[in-house]
């Protein structure tokens, strides 16, 4: 195992725990804020995907396809809010499983009318394609430093955002008393609007990104999704600083699973049983995780409640 | 308002009756269907406990029913390949009789909901959703990588397993063998709501504190109605892969455990038919909807959200009105 081999998939991780965050951080924002548990966000995801699919197919810019997915998932977010999610923050958890799972049905299904079953392809500008060459001879991705460089910058502005900004005050508030920034004068309907849009830009922003190195598909979502849940489980919920530390924990224990279980395998044990083995747990390493987690902190590492 | 007796008698004469119809007229079809509406039914009928009787909103039941498909895959495999499950530390052969498949079923789906049930109840709420889906996951990964036994392509099972004395291949024949374990499911569900237990997990669900305060443990009640839950999932599950004559890592999808949330959804939850009820009218969906449209689960979506934001109590809560729990 070579350093340069070590240091490759630490980034990969990184770069996967990072488009998680991107996940989980609207999720959460949107549970701590709301109480709302929303299963249709990996809709948002694939609505980010195709919304850039389409724009840089038309275009060819790959910036405009990053607005248009931006664009796209917030609209959808927004109207989704307005007509069905406001509806269902009295209700119990079960009526919001349920009202989001029907949103899913109806967001894959129809984006499948649309668009047909066969993925959409989404090509990585020329300016960011190609390796670059990092400090020790590592040679990596441009297009990946990239995606971990957004995801970082978005985790910083917002972590500005929610410390800093009137809105950030606002959203603090609500997650602690929403009748008395209703009272206050707050309009917490147009707040909850915009919180959840919010959250859906975000999760568009990660399918766009991550739609550039995988193919762009109906139902590309809901595994993004279920692993957000597991960040969520990890970090804690309503907790952005949980977010980013579960997704990053996450992306590392199963890329660095995938990789090194085998091989650790490998070294009391037959080639091709190792390695069926080994990939079999790492598939599996990151529930085991959560499991550890919720024996130590059954709230989650950062968890208040 | 119809009395919701009635209504499960009727529920009953269709179940019995649609199937001696299709015999008579000789419809195969009709009864294959029909058979996947009352496995369907059954899987509810086990997640209808947790959920109606405890309050568990598991959305991860999709495991056990592919624990149980997965029991009867690779017991059977191993009868048809003329290899043993284990050599050590003692020999396991495979089998074809359906009694004992049920039992490993059975038990290796309680298994899981014991181990499951622990980690996923020490929180509750929105955390136990999660979890409860993220282990559902975790089962589906794991048998995709399980090349033992087809991995991704699933396993395929030549000829149906055996009942002692009957021929299951028949379809009628199979049809009546998995009615009779629904009924059984439903008498058994009957008397655990009606017993001290099924009363005690009740107020669990309502108010946990005030169990609590009368000397009993709420977590307990709610470990223990999750493995019985789990357990007839399982069953169901093995019910399922006999009638496919096929088990793949479908059976532990998200998806799935979606669906088995929707049959008690829109039968009506904690009623007695209501998974019943969800299995026959989610089956008649499926085939009418799905010959009209490939996209047929975008109007079951639009039922469903129907259904949770305007109609309370599902199908049975709209025809029987707000009655309490009572066959």
């Amino acid at each position: 195992m070579t350093f340069v081999l070590f240091a490759e998939q630490l980034l990969n991780g990184l770069q996967f725990g990072i488009m998680l965050f991107l996940m989980a951080a609207g999720l959460t924002l949107i549970f701590g804020v709301m109480g709302l548990i929303n299963l249709a966000h990996g809709s948002f995801y694939m609505i980010g995907a195709f919304a850039a699919a389409a724009v840089a197919g038309a275009t060819g810019s790959f910036l405009l396809a990053l607005v248009a997915a931006l664009s796209a998932a917030a609209a959808a977010g927004a109207l989704v809010e307005l007509l069905v999610i406001r509806r269902l923050y009295g209700k119990d958890h079960l009526d919001q499983v349920l009202a989001t799972f029907a949103l899913i049905l109806i967001f894959s299904e129809g984006t499948r009318w649309i668009y047909g079953s066969f993925p959409l392809f989404l090509n990585i500008p020329d300016y960011l394609s190609g390796p670059i060459l990092l400090p020790g001879g590592i040679q990596y991705p441009l297009y990946r430093i990239t995606l971990i460089a957004v995801g970082l910058l978005v985790a910083l502005g917002l972590g500005l955002m929610i410390a800093k900004t009137r809105i950030g005050i606002q959203i603090r508030a609500g997650e602690n008393d929403r009748e008395m920034i209703a009272a206050l004068g707050i309009d917490i309907s147009k707040l909850y609007t915009l919180i959840f849009a919010l959250g859906a830009a975000l999760a568009g922003l990660a399918g766009a990104l991550v739609g550039a190195i995988q193919s762009v598909q109906v139902g590309m979502g809901e595994p993004v999704l279920i692993l957000a849940f597991v960040v969520i489980v990890i970090g804690g919920i309503g907790s952005i600083k949980g977010a980013l530390i579960g997704s990053i924990l996450v992306g590392l224990t199963d890329t660095l699973g995938g990789v090194f279980l085998p091989q650790l395998f490998k070294l009391f044990m037959e080639a091709s049983v190792a390695t069926s083995i080994g990939s079999s747990l790492a598939s599996m390493a990151i529930y085991f995780l959560m499991g550890a987690v919720l024996v130590w902190r059954p709230t989650g590492l950062f968890g208040a409640r | 308002m119809v009395n919701e007796r009635l209504f499960n008698l009727l529920i009953l004469a269709i179940l019995i009756g649609v199937p001696a119809w299709a015999y008579v007229s000789d419809e195969p079809f009709i009864i294959t269907l029909m058979t996947r509406a009352v496995v369907f039914a059954l899987a509810a009928v086990g997640l209808n406990i947790a959920l109606g009787l405890g309050g568990l909103v598991s959305l991860g039941h999709a495991v056990f029913f592919g624990i149980g498909g997965y029991a009867m895959g690779i017991l059977a495999f191993h009868a048809q390949t003329f290899t043993p499950v284990t050599e050590w530390p003692f020999v396991i052969e495979g089998t074809k009789s359906m009694p004992v498949i049920w039992l490993v079923a059975v038990v290796m789906s309680s298994l899981a909901a014991l181990v499951i049930g622990m980690l996923s109840l020490r929180t509750a709420g929105v955390y136990f959703i999660m979890i409860t889906l993220a282990f559902g996951q975790m089962f589906f990964f794991f048998t995709i990588s399980w090349s033992t036994y087809g991995g991704e392509d699933g396993l395929s099972v030549y000829v149906r397993n055996g009942f002692p004395g009957l021929n299951t291949l028949d379809p009628i024949q199979y049809f009546g063998i998995c009615l009779i374990i629904l009924m059984t499911a439903l008498t058994f569900n009957l008397f655990l709501a009606k017993s001290p237990f099924g009363l005690a997990l009740n107020a669990a669900r309502q108010t946990p504190q005030r169990v609590e305060t009368v000397g009993l443990n709420s977590t307990r009640l709610k470990l223990v109605a999750f493995v019985i839950s789990g357990a007839i999932t399982g069953l169901a599950g093995a019910l399922f892969a006999d009638l496919n004559r096929f088990v793949s890592p479908t059976m532990f999808s998200w998806q799935l455990s979606g669906e088995i949330i929707i049959f008690v959804i829109i039968g009506g939850v904690g009623r007695l038919f209501g998974p019943v009820v969800g299995a026959l009218v989610f089956v008649a969906l499926e085939h009418l909807l799905g010959g009209l449209s490939d996209y047929w689960h975008i109007y079951l979506g639009f039922l469903l959200l129907g259904i949770v934001l305007f109609g309370k109590g599902g199908l049975i809560g709209m025809i029987c009105g707000r009655e309490k729990v009572d066959a």
